[in-house]
């Protein structure tokens, strides 16, 4: 695990236009039945623009900005040994069918324990205004690849 | 709406298939195969093919959302994945939501989420804060 992660900033992830169909599919793949995620009409009573993704849905984008980490030539993370301990979601407002979102991710802690890596990683979600709508953090744990070996 | 402290909020089970992983994994974008390929998950020592914690994670906030009928005074949501959820090929596996309120203040209400697989707590310190 490389401790020279710690503090890296990456780049805004490209505008992720969310459709609302989209929307639609990621809410039947939660089990979310709430009518604001699929009915435009009952979305729009409650005052949104249009259907709202479920509260989850804020990792969509931050796996693309997680897709940088992974892609970087030091990083030492391999997907398939890499588990997800920990998720939080901070949010200022849903996500709503339509926004286009961007990712900034930044790694904010690395902890080394029993030879595998806590990276700890935090993605601010801002739409097209700029605004701030959620910032998603992530608690990657990275095991060792020597661990089959001393198995 | 008023709540107080112990109040259900709601509870439900969902019964996961492998095809739920899969319906997953092409919404979320996350192809891992630990989460679809049995001789992946073997080969780096799992138990079986696991459901995506953000799955888990995701179908626990759907219950709370329904219970509320809308998701805009929801101001953060965390959880930490303890246990797996091994999703057998043919049987699947039943995760259960309960749903309840663990503390009320003038802001907020905190509502923590007991989340089970097979008897066993699958998320820990899973809470959803909803602004008053």
């Amino acid at each position: 695990m490389n401790n020279e992660l710690l503090g890296r900033e990456f780049p805004a992830t490209p505008p992720y236009l969310v459709g609302r169909e989209k929307v639609r599919e990621f809410a039947r793949a939660v089990f979310a039945d709430a009518p604001l995620h699929t009915d435009v009409d009952a979305a729009r009573a409650l005052g949104y623009a249009d259907v709202v993704a479920p509260p989850t849905f804020a990792m969509v984008i931050q796996d693309q900005t997680l897709q940088q980490l992974l892609a970087e030539p030091d990083s030492g993370i391999e997907l398939a040994r890499t588990i997800h301990a920990e998720q939080r979601f901070a949010y200022t407002r849903p996500i709503v069918a339509g926004d286009e979102l961007s990712g900034r991710l930044k790694v904010t802690g690395i902890r080394m324990m029993a030879g595998n890596a806590m990276i700890t990683s935090e993605a601010e979600i801002t739409d097209a205004a700029g605004a701030h709508v959620v910032t998603a953090t992530s608690v990657l744990l990275v095991g060792s690849d020597e661990s089959e070996d001393a198995a | 709406m008023s709540y107080t402290v112990g109040d259900v909020i709601a509870e439900r089970t969902v019964h996961l298939t492998r095809e739920s992983l899969v319906r997953y994994a092409g919404a979320s974008g996350d192809f891992n195969p630990i989460h679809y390929r049995d001789d992946v998950a073997a080969s780096v020592g799992l138990p079986g093919v696991l459901a995506h914690g953000m799955l888990t994670m995701g179908l626990a906030s759907s219950v709370v959302v329904a219970a509320l009928g809308d998701s805009s005074k929801i101001t953060d949501y965390g959880v930490r994945f303890t246990r797996p959820v091994v999703v057998d090929p043919q049987g699947g596996a039943d995760v259960s939501v309960l749903a309840k309120v663990g503390a009320v203040d003038e802001q907020s209400v905190r509502i923590d989420l007991t989340v089970k697989h097979a008897d066993t707590t699958v998320l820990v310190k899973a809470q959803l804060r909803v602004a008053l």
